[in-house]
């Protein structure tokens, strides 16, 4: 997952009172700028409100047949059902799982690489080391999975190899439930955790160097060094990620899970959106798949309009 | 000056520069052992299976050979080039607009707008409403399905903006002064200043066309049209190859060598971009996002 780390425009100095002509000439005056816009705006309507239209499905019984507008309403049934499913519970606590736990192993690894980049002498060992660990970031997870399949395959996989070298029997990492949700979390760790460096790095590089030299000259040991200037430096930036992330815990990543899954591990690995995709689209349970995605869509607006509540709160700062 | 460079303090460089290592190892042996896997010669594989370290002179080409030569690993590579050149064109052509209007301060309804987008960004209604517009408007095996709902990104465009925003009023002004209109004023002034900007979100573009799988395969049926990534999955889940490639008793590489093949070529693309991109975000501009 991206860390999507915005702050929203500051305010527009309050205009002073406009009459009705001095707007308009404004707006004759914007006419190009109103015409270069157009197609995204159209785009924006069609593309991004179109879908929020079709979404009223979610209470209505469609029927294809009968369109979007034609199917019969019925209410919150859809809701009703899915939530006294008997995978509700499952589908809720995978997802969850892997949201959180991606984000309790995955922060502090990205903190602690990030100090010790901070660290480091070595400049171009440094630079060598960021290089190495953002590129796993921009890769698919079509391509992670065939790097995941040389390391992992029960056959002929690297990991594997190891295994049976100290007299191990192989294991099928990718379709053994036991298993399974350790390979999403790790892997993800793996592929993101770089990338998530650069946050605290550049915080860590904003710290004023006069801090450094002061402990320094008080002769503060490195770990002092880090727990009294690094550490509280980043903070923001940490509370910040956190937040951001828990405003998507419901996002646990349908293109990881989605590569990896297969049947025998789906009562660990399913998540809301890959089974909104298997009951929608395979389904054709349309109208039920839809409920299920607009309460996710719903439960995600609060929660990433509360983060940012606190995140003003507490940071200063918007997410968004 | 801002160290002591006591014998502590060496020792514990010493442990910093281990702890780096090891997380570099941790990144790299796999892609090492991807490539190791890719070039492993057959008479090696059949008698000791993938070896760790392959000596210099054994390296061969053949898996590439093999799967190049076939025709629809040609062509998907091919539909990926174009996905990926109209996606980022289409993107940037309905992304730069937007964030420059939302960055002119004096421009009436831009409020409205900004609110209008925002929302899109914190509320999505899922998968399938998307599905029921695309396959409503008849776009199925039509590149535009693929690429048009994603072709705006909310972030980049926020991003775009605060650049955008960051340029001096001073300069367009002048230009208005000389009678340009906004058009020209965007086109002369704004765009010739924002290079590093556009070049950045572009390359964002291109890596998410690039990489994109899901929505092709949800919406392009036809073997004719997949794009790499699709093609890439299809071989790295079957365990006979058969339709992709030629592979039988007689091929010249093992089935793990094509396999690895594949991912190199798609990974290629991005190692070759890679320097570009990372160009901009070391230095910073990525992170421009987040400001007190």
């Amino acid at each position: 997952m991206t860390t999507k780390v915005l702050a929203l425009p500051s305010k527009v100095p309050a205009a002073e009172k406009l009459s009705i002509k001095k707007l308009l000439r404004t707006m004759w005056r914007q006419r190009w700028l109103y015409f270069l816009m157009t197609p995204t705006l159209i785009y924006f309507v069609v593309f991004k409100y179109g879908p929020l239209w079709n979404a009223q499905i979610a209470f209505k019984d469609f029927k294809p047949l009968l369109g979007v507008w034609g199917s019969p309403w019925v209410g919150f049934e859809h809701f009703g059902t899915f939530i006294n499913s008997f995978y509700f519970t499952e589908l809720m606590a995978n997802t969850i799982i892997f949201s959180v736990a991606k984000l309790v192993l995955g922060l502090p690894l990205a903190v602690i690489v990030a100090i010790a980049l901070h660290e480091t002498w070595l400049l171009r060992f440094r630079t060598l080391v960021q290089t190495a660990i953002y590129l796993p970031h921009f890769l698919s997870w079509v391509i992670m999975f065939g790097v995941m399949l040389v390391i992992l395959s029960p056959g002929n996989g690297l990991l594997n190899a190891i295994i049976e070298r100290f007299g191990g029997e192989p294991i099928a990492f990718l379709t053994s439930p036991k298993y399974f949700r350790w390979v999403v979390i790790l892997s993800d760790i793996w592929k993101e955790t770089g990338w998530g460096t650069i946050l605290y790095l550049a915080a860590l590089l904003a710290i004023s160097p006069d801090l450094y030299e002061a402990a320094a000259v008080d002769g503060a040991t490195p770990l002092q060094r880090i727990w009294y200037i690094s550490l509280p430096g980043i903070l923001p930036v940490i509370v910040l990620v956190t937040l951001l992330r828990m405003g998507h815990i419901l996002e646990a990543g349908f293109n990881q899970i989605f590569v990896l899954y297969s049947i025998p591990v789906y009562s660990v690995g399913d998540i809301i959106d890959t089974w909104v995709y298997r009951q929608g689209v395979l389904n054709f349970q349309f109208s039920l798949a839809t409920a299920v995605g607009f309460f996710k869509g719903v439960i995600g607006l609060v929660l990433i309009t509360i983060s940012n509540r606190v995140a003003k709160r507490l940071a200063q700062q918007s997410i968004y | 000056m801002l160290y002591t460079k006591t014998r502590d303090a060496r020792i514990y460089q010493v442990g910093i520069a281990i702890f780096l290592t090891v997380i570099l190892l941790i990144i790299v042996i796999p892609f090492w052992q991807v490539i190791v896997t890719a070039f492993v010669p057959l008479d090696i594989y059949t008698r000791e299976g993938i070896p760790f370290f392959l000596p210099p002179t054994k390296w061969t080409l053949e898996a590439f050979k093999q799967l190049m030569g076939h025709s629809q690993f040609a062509r998907a590579l091919w539909n990926s080039v174009v996905i990926t050149v109209l996606g980022v064109t289409i993107s940037m052509t309905l992304t730069v607009p937007l964030a420059y209007g939302l960055s002119t301060r004096n421009l009436p309804g831009r409020k409205l707008i900004m609110t209008l987008v925002l929302f899109t960004y914190l509320f999505s209604p899922g998968l399938i409403p998307v599905y029921l517009l695309i396959t409503g408007m008849k776009l199925t095996n039509n590149y535009l399905a693929v690429i048009l709902p994603p072709a705006v990104s909310v972030y980049n465009t926020l991003v775009m903006m605060s650049f955008f925003e960051g340029l001096p009023e001073d300069l367009k002004e002048a230009a208005r002064l000389d009678g340009a209109n906004e058009l020209q004023v965007l086109w002369n002034v704004v765009l010739p200043l924002s290079k590093p900007i556009l070049l950045t979100i572009g390359l964002f573009y291109a890596v998410y066309f690039w990489n994109e799988f899901f929505t092709p395969l949800l919406y392009l049926n036809r073997n004719d049209l997949l794009p790499l990534p699709v093609l890439l999955r299809n071989i790295l889940i079957s365990s006979s190859l058969n339709e992709y490639v030629e592979y039988n008793a007689f091929s010249t590489s093992p089935i793990e060598s094509l396999k690895a093949a594949g991912v190199l070529i798609t990974m290629l693309p991005m190692f070759l971009i890679y320097p570009w991109i990372q160009r901009y975000f070391t230095k910073g501009t990525l992170v421009g996002g987040v400001k007190e």
